[in-house]
């Protein structure tokens, strides 16, 4: 990275810090923390659809799109996540190799399960056997989101369903009084209504969120953690220029930190939304904002 | 093999009694139950100890946190932020790897690098700071009219705290800290993930029915039977919760006393 950099074992130790620090490999070190970041950015929105169409199903009037939104709730939230995580990737990696199976090689006859393998025909490997290594990448970290989606969807499900039921019941039947079908009052009076109260439980669900992603590691994903692990071994000068002791004690305090700077930080941001949502409102909060204003 | 042989065999397994190999190949659905059933023996170790011992730890904190004093009050929110505002995940590995470089420093921590006991202090450290914060919450919703009779009766100091502050924080509580206790096991599952080694493939329930998927390549199998695991102990824990709830709202009237409401589950 510097032009002292070349020969590091006698460098000064701010020296040598900086061209540690400036290593290629750390370089994929700072892109991973990019990594979590886009997760983040793409997990909640897909997550937040995934819960408001749970929360739909689970107050369908059709009894089967009901039970299905409530068990869909109700069994994510009921066994640990981790769990989920480690099923889903592989149950969702075989069913739509599965499913390409079935459409892409319709005379296959042998059994898909043989013994210990899961064996499709080669056009329907996901993703195929020669495509590039980002291809491979991309496909891991895509399953990762889904994976993710999933299982936050349920809690954000049970959120935006339980802030459906807050919205008061007056505004509802004053919309059935202007004549409103209950799709119309469903869009029109219940959605704009439901996100002060659904606010506080999804902020916390962003917080789980955040706390939840260094588990992209257990899912396959080149993130931080694995970084971590990586750079902090121990190294020795047969391998590399730049030998170290285990160091991996001092990478990971390294991600509580930005952990605890990141939950902070949206701690504070949140509040600031928190107080601008409920100005004017009709609940403690908006009372409260107004007694100080008088 | 029949079923029995694989119950004697492997039932202990997890604590490192019976078989010593695991099964590589034809595996039956009574080795992957039993396994797997074997392996919740560590998670309700860890899940008990942490709770028992964290209980009292988060007791202090929280009172901590509402002490006026800044030179309590200050380390008691710090201890609650870094604990609650970091992955759990991450705490284990920065815990397993500060163990690690303690014990070349003195071998008195060579016992704190294995599972049993390392994670275990994660574990309550953890609990403590959740359970602190939600007793603090209590601490401070605690009607204060109750704390006036108490004054009017001439309680005091620690005979106040001990007969009406406390149980009117643990009343209160109660509900979110059922919820607490549930997250605490399900988190257990976490720790032969993170770092800390499984010593002779003794391991969590986690840890062998990821041994059997992996094995398998048949993830539809070990996580339902974990998942059914999990269920039966997170029920058993609300029957026990819900026990305590009632013994703490035994003098309420009837209508007054709330059923516990179990939010189930979140990721820390």
């Amino acid at each position: 990275m510097f032009s002292f950099c070349t020969d590091p074992s006698i460098l000064p130790d701010w020296q040598w810090m900086a061209c540690y620090l400036t290593t290629g490999k750390h370089m994929a070190f700072y892109v991973s923390f990019g990594t979590v970041l886009l997760l983040l950015a793409i997990t909640a929105p897909v997550s937040l659809g995934f819960g408001f169409l749970g929360a739909m199903a689970a107050r369908a009037r059709l009894w089967p799109v009901r039970i299905l939104g409530r068990a869909y709730i109700a069994v994510v939230r009921g066994v640990p996540d981790i769990a989920f995580f480690l099923f889903f990737v592989i149950a969702l990696d075989q069913a739509f190799e599965w499913l390409r199976h079935k459409v892409l090689c319709p005379d296959w006859d042998q059994p898909i399960r043989q013994g210990n393998d899961f064996v499709v025909c080669a056009e329907a490997k996901l993703p195929l056997g020669t495509a590039p290594q980002w291809i491979h990448e991309t496909y891991g970290f895509g399953l990762a989101v889904l994976t993710f989606a999933i299982v936050f969807g349920a809690f954000a499900a049970n959120v935006i369903f339980g802030a459906m039921r807050t919205v008061p019941r007056a505004q509802m039947e004053t919309a059935e009084a202007y004549g409103m079908t209950r799709r119309q009052s469903f869009w029109r009076i219940l959605v704009p209504q439901m996100w002060v109260y659904a606010l506080p439980g999804l902020s916390n669900l962003w917080m789980i969120l955040i706390k939840a992603t260094p588990l992209l590691f257990l899912l396959g994903v080149e993130d931080i953690v694995y970084w971590a692990r990586e750079l902090g071994g121990a190294k020795t000068p047969r391998f590399t220029d730049y030998p170290h002791p285990d160091w991996r004690m001092w990478y990971f305090l390294a991600l509580l930190v930005f952990y605890l700077a990141f939950t902070k930080l949206s701690e504070i941001v949140l509040e600031r939304l928190m107080q601008r949502l409920t100005h004017g409102q009709a609940t403690m909060g908006g009372e409260a904002q107004r007694k100080a204003a008088a | 093999m029949s079923c029995a042989q694989t119950i004697a065999d492997y039932a202990l397994r997890s604590v490192g009694i019976g078989e010593r190999l695991l099964p590589r190949s034809d595996f039956t659905l009574c080795q992957q139950f039993t396994l797997i059933g074997s392996g919740m023996i560590w998670n309700v170790y860890f899940g008990l100890f942490a709770l028992f011992f964290g209980f009292f730890l988060a007791t202090a904190v929280a009172m901590g946190k509402s002490a006026r004093n800044p030179l309590i009050r200050k380390p008691a929110e710090w201890f609650i932020f870094i604990f609650r505002g970091s992955p759990l995940f991450i705490q284990f590995f920065f815990a397993y790897f500060a163990f690690l470089s303690l014990k070349s420093v003195s071998p008195f921590f060579d016992a704190f690098t294995s599972a049993w006991l390392g994670a275990l202090i994660v574990l309550f450290l953890n609990t403590a700071a959740y359970s602190g914060e939600i007793f603090y919450g209590a601490l401070r919703s605690i009607p204060r009219g109750d704390v006036e009779a108490a004054d009017a009766y001439g309680f005091s100091g620690w005979t106040r705290f001990r007969r009406i502050i406390w149980p009117t924080m643990l009343r209160l509580a109660w509900p979110a800290y059922t919820n607490e206790a549930i997250f605490l096991f399900h988190a257990t599952t976490l720790v032969f993930f993170s770092g800390f080694p499984a010593f002779q493939q003794r391991g969590d329930a986690l840890y062998y029915a990821n041994y059997f998927a992996d094995k398998t390549f048949n993830p539809f199998v070990p996580y339902p039977i974990l998942a059914g695991y999990f269920i039966l102990l997170t029920l058993a824990l609300i029957g026990v919760f819900g026990l305590v709830n009632r013994h703490l709202n035994r003098h309420l009237p009837q209508e007054a006393r709330r059923p516990l409401r179990v939010r189930p589950n979140v990721i820390r």
